[in-house]
Formats: structure tokens, sequence, C-alpha cells
């Protein structure tokens, strides 16, 4: 007779209340987890999409990304010839704030050269930029569609092409046009102030300038090798992609993500917490007929057995009930959440271990109990 | 002729003592009870509050450890010198005593029949004749019809027979009752003690209540009284 179950059963209503419960709590902490990887996966997706070896930036910089980055646009034509290159592309990355269907929309814009590394790396509908200009290949959280035409610095731009997940280490969703598109909403002054740039004859300077040049490599080269190259007699800064992905994580985006995952510590603890007080209050409220077991001749393996089993099965519907919840309802968050399959199985573990323990409690309280205090008196 | 052999008596208490705590604070719960109890009798304690009856219930039905004294249950030697002789009571409990409850106890969460049938599992039947057997018992405790019901369904006469078929179950010959008529009426705590009286010679049980219910005395074979800790027979009251 499996005592756990009858008690469960017996108490079906309150028992699933407190799953459910307890169901909302572990999917706060899959949805904080599930953000934090969401901010790490982000931050790398802009860095990862060119699929590129080495990103050249200004000297002395760790542009583009963390620090600002300005060269000019015929350095590609010089990493190009470089050994061990294959591929080379200019880049250029802003951040625009434009309104659309009434709403404001913050877009990072990507300029790049359409026969080079650095473009949408798939097109999940739509086609690819054709023309030279006003074309652009936007990403789906920006909440464009198809043929939408949108206004960026002085020209009107028509959707072409979408892509999916291609946002920056803010959210902000990416879109991509051509480098000379981007480098006049980049570099171009306003009318005004180029006249007067003009009258003070400085207006003429060439605006071939771009945030970074990106390069792909032989597959047996050494992209530290490229880089001391570039450094050494192309007088720039050169940063191969695992560097770059370093600096992303671990300087663009390391105090959100600290402050997530000592959020999501915090949160774990707490639901530690709260379950090691479920299972106590649920064992000691029962305290009465463990009493009585006892007394009737109950060996302590029955007792200990329907408090880990009811402690289980808790811990079991209630994660379960969190993880279906935060998978149905994940793509809703502004924010990407990942929610990677090791991310929940370890969560899975961990409440696993947690109401084991708590269980433990409601073990230890229980096995104190005098089987006299059934008799009263 | 040879003459008939002296029945054992199923519970022998040999000058058993209690105290809790120790120089001023020590409480004499028992000092020095003997009493033996043969089958088939239905023997009450009375007492005042802290006579110590609870107190001596508790030492027979193995849940408390006395400070000296010998003891026999069914005849089993199980306490020497205030030492038990077993060091697992609880199987002790489950093969030779039954528990009645004032408020009988029932598993809330098990119907009439598992919460018999739980003590003989526990005992090691299967589940398809624990529930046989509780079945059984619940129709010969006239409760049979509410088998099903759960302890929260049943009236005070009905859980307090579920509660005596519960310690019948593994046909233990020694049943210590905890007041066990106080929630009933005078109707149904006769029905009770007919009950009690049925077991004791059907199966030749000894069967010892706890009581202060003066209605039932004339139920019950021998009456002891505990005052202070020391026991003295009230003498036989049926014949």
């Amino acid at each position: 007779m499996n005592l756990a179950y009858r008690d469960i059963r017996h108490s079906l209503g309150r028992f699933l209340l407190t799953c459910v419960g307890l169901g909302l709590l572990l999917g706060v902490v899959l949805a904080m987890i599930g953000i934090y990887r969401g901010l790490v996966v982000d931050a790398l997706t802009i860095a990862r999409a060119p699929a590129v070896d080495l990103w050249v930036v200004e000297a002395n910089t760790r542009g583009p990304f963390a620090e600002a980055s300005r060269i000019p646009g015929d350095i590609r034509e010089a990493v190009a010839r470089m050994a061990d290159v294959t591929a080379a592309g200019s880049i250029t990355y802003q951040t625009v704030e434009i309104e659309h269907g009434g709403d404001k929309l913050r877009l990072y814009v990507i300029g790049y050269e359409l026969t080079r590394p650095g473009g949408p790396p798939q097109i999940a509908e739509g086609r690819e930029i054709a023309r030279s200009h006003y074309e652009m290949v936007a990403d789906k959280s920006a909440g464009l569609t198809l043929g939408d035409r949108i206004r960026l610095g002085r020209h009107v731009f028509t959707v072409v092409g979408l892509t999916r997940h291609q946002v920056n280490s803010g959210g902000d969703p990416a879109v991509y046009i051509t480098l000379p598109d981007a480098q006049k909403l980049q570099f171009d002054l306003a009318p005004p102030a180029a006249r007067v740039e003009l009258a003070r004859g400085t207006g003429g300077s060439s605006r071939d300038t771009v945030n970074a040049v990106v390069a792909r490599l032989h597959a047996n080269a050494s992209p530290e090798a490229v880089a001391d190259t570039v450094h050494r007699w192309k007088h720039l800064s050169a940063i191969t992609q695992e560097a770059q992905e370093f600096i992303l994580t671990r300087s663009l985006v390391d105090r959100a993500r600290r402050q997530i995952g000592l959020f999501t510590s915090l949160l774990l603890v707490v639901s530690a917490v709260i379950i090691a007080l479920i299972i106590y209050t649920m064992t000691m409220e029962k305290l009465k007929q463990i009493a009585t077991l006892k007394l009737i001749g109950a060996p302590d393996r029955t007792i200990i057995g329907m408090i880990v089993q009811q402690a289980l099965a808790l811990g079991f519907i209630g994660f379960a009930i969190g993880a279906a919840l935060i998978v149905n309802i994940k793509d809703y968050f502004p924010r990407r959440v990942v929610l990677e399959p090791d991310n929940v199985m370890i969560l899975g573990l961990i409440v696993f271990a947690v109401c084991l323990v708590a269980s433990g409690l409601g073990v230890r309280a229980a096995l104190k109990v005098d089987p006299a205090t059934a008799l009263g008196g | 002729m040879v003459a008939a052999p002296e029945p054992r008596p199923l519970v022998w208490v040999d000058r058993v003592s209690k105290h809790f705590g120790e120089g001023e604070a020590r409480v004499d719960a028992l000092r020095e009870v003997s009493i033996d109890i043969y089958p088939g009798q239905v023997v009450a304690l009375l007492g005042p509050s802290g006579s110590g009856k609870t107190t001596l219930l508790n030492v027979i039905g193995c849940i408390l450890d006395p400070s000296s004294g010998s003891m026999e249950l069914d005849g089993e030697k199980v306490l020497e010198s205030g030492h038990w002789t077993r060091s697992n009571l609880r199987q002790l409990r489950l093969d030779k005593i039954g528990f009645i409850f004032q408020a009988h106890n029932l598993i809330p969460f098990l119907d009439a029949t598992d919460n018999v049938a739980l003590v003989l599992q526990l005992a090691g039947a299967d589940a398809t004749t624990a529930r046989s057997r509780a079945m059984e018992l619940l129709d010969y405790l006239e409760v049979g019809h509410r088998r099903s019901a759960m302890p929260a369904k049943l009236s005070g006469g009905e859980a307090q027979r579920v509660a005596i078929a519960r310690a019948l179950a593994n046909r233990p010959r020694i049943i210590l009752a905890d007041e066990p008529t106080a929630a009933l009426d005078s109707k149904r705590a006769g029905i009770v003690m007919d009950l009690l009286r049925k077991v004791a010679v059907d199966q030749e049980a000894a069967i010892i209540a706890v009581t202060h219910d003066e209605k039932i005395f004339d139920r019950f074979d021998r009456i002891f009284s505990l005052r202070d800790g020391r026991l003295d027979e009230g003498g036989a009251v049926t014949s």
C-alpha cells in the first residue's frame, strides 16, 4: 500500500495547488536561467554572424563592440592581401532609433559589403540585399515585415529579407544594409552642418570610414599569428574571434550577466527554502498519523518512504509545471530566453537534491515523534 | 485424576516502576506495579488524572521504557530488570498488541478497509489477503457496509468499530484501549464494550482499558485502580 500516493489522492486539490505554486516559482528560476543564457547568446550573436576568424579595428582599442573603432575603408584591401587571409570585408555598426507604426523602434544597423563577409548569416524569409542602395534585411524581432518601408536618416529603405535571432547585446534587433548606405547614415552630416563644414573648407574629407574589417583565414592558419602581423605592420589592433567573444562575455555584458546570475542564485536559494518549508509543514501536519503508524508497528522505512516520495512528487510535478510554463511562454519575453537541455536538466537535478534534503528535515521530525503521543495522556 | 494446568497469564507485570526526572524534580509515575491478566479477561484501569494509568498502558504497550521490573507478554519475556529483551519493539507491537484509541486515530487518507488492511500488510500479508481479512473483520464488527467510507465520513461509533477491527487485524492476544468509549454515547459505548468482550472470548485475548466511563464499569471482569503510581485491585465485577 503506497501511503504517499493515498495521502496525495486524499487531498489532491491542495497538493496540486501547492505543486502549481512551486511550479510558478521554479518557472521564474528557469526563466531567469533562460534570460541569463539569452544575454550571453545575444551578446555573441552579432559577433558570430559574419563567421570570421579575425577582427581588425582601430589601434589600441578593443572594438567594435566594447569600444568605438574607426578605420579607413581601404584597410580591407590591405588585409585581404595578407597571407592566410581568404576573404575580408568592411563593416559598420550603429544604433538608431526610428518611429514605426507610431512606436519608437531601436535598431542595430549593420553595414556590410554585399559580396564579402559581414552579411546576415541566414535569411528566414525573403531574399538577401540585391541592390546597392535602399534595401535592408531586418530581424523578425523588430516587428517588420517584407515590403515595409523604413526611413533611416534621409533615405527610405525597403525590407527585402528577414532573419531570426539577430540582436545585439542590448537586445536591439539587427538590420543589415549595404556599406555605402551605412556609411552615409553614420558619417554624413545633416545639411546645415555640412554647409558649415564646407564653408570652413573641411567638408570634402573622405567618408570611407568603417568600424572594423573582418577576415576569414585558411583552415590551418593561426589567427594569433595573423593578428600579430596586422598589429606589427599595419599599426592596427587585430582581435581573434575567440578573443572577441571573450571580450563580449567577460567585458561588455559581464555586469548584467553577473547581476542576473546572482539574482538567479538568490531565487534558487529562496526556492530551496520554500520547498523545504512546504515539505516540513506537510510532515508536521501528519505527526499524529505518524505517531499512530509507529504505534501500530509501521517500520521507519514506511514512514521515511511516505515523506520522501511525497517530497519527490512535489518537486517533480512542480518542476514539470514550471518547465512547461516557460517553454510555452518564452517566446513572448521581450528579450531572448534560451533554455538549453543541460540547463533544464541541471535545475531538475538541483530540485531533486533540494527535495531530498528538504525531506530529510521532515524525516528527522517524523523519526523523533514519540508513538505514545498517539495515545494521548 | 490429573489436575488441569494453571493457565498462563497473557500479561504478567512484575514490580515495574517508572520515574521521570531526578532529585527534587523526580516524579514516581509507577511504584513496583505487579499485575497478571489471563486470556478472556476484560480489565479496567481507573484512577485520577496523573495517577499513572497511561504510563502503565504505555509500558505494557512497549512504548515507554520502565525504570525497573520485569514483564512477559503472551508467554514471551520482553522486559528483564528494567531492560527490554528485544531490540525491535515495533515488530513486537505489530505481532502481539492491538491498540484502540480514545479518538480512534484512523489514518484519514485511507478508507475503512485500508485502515485495517494496512496493519496486515505491515505484518507481511499481500494486498489481496489483507483486504479480504480486513473486510471479514469489518463484517464481524458489523461495520462492513461502510468498508469504502473515509474516516471523516464515519460516525463516532462506526469509526471506533473500524479502529477495533484494526486492533484485531493481526489477531493479537493483548489489546490495549485508551478511553475506548469516551467519545461515544452510552448506547454506543455499550455496543463497543460488548464487542470487546466478544473478542476477548472468541480470541482468548486479554483486554486492558483505561477508562473514566462509570456507565461501562459493569462490563469489566476486573477493575484496578491506580493512585500515586500504586496499583490496587478493586475486585471482580462480574463472575
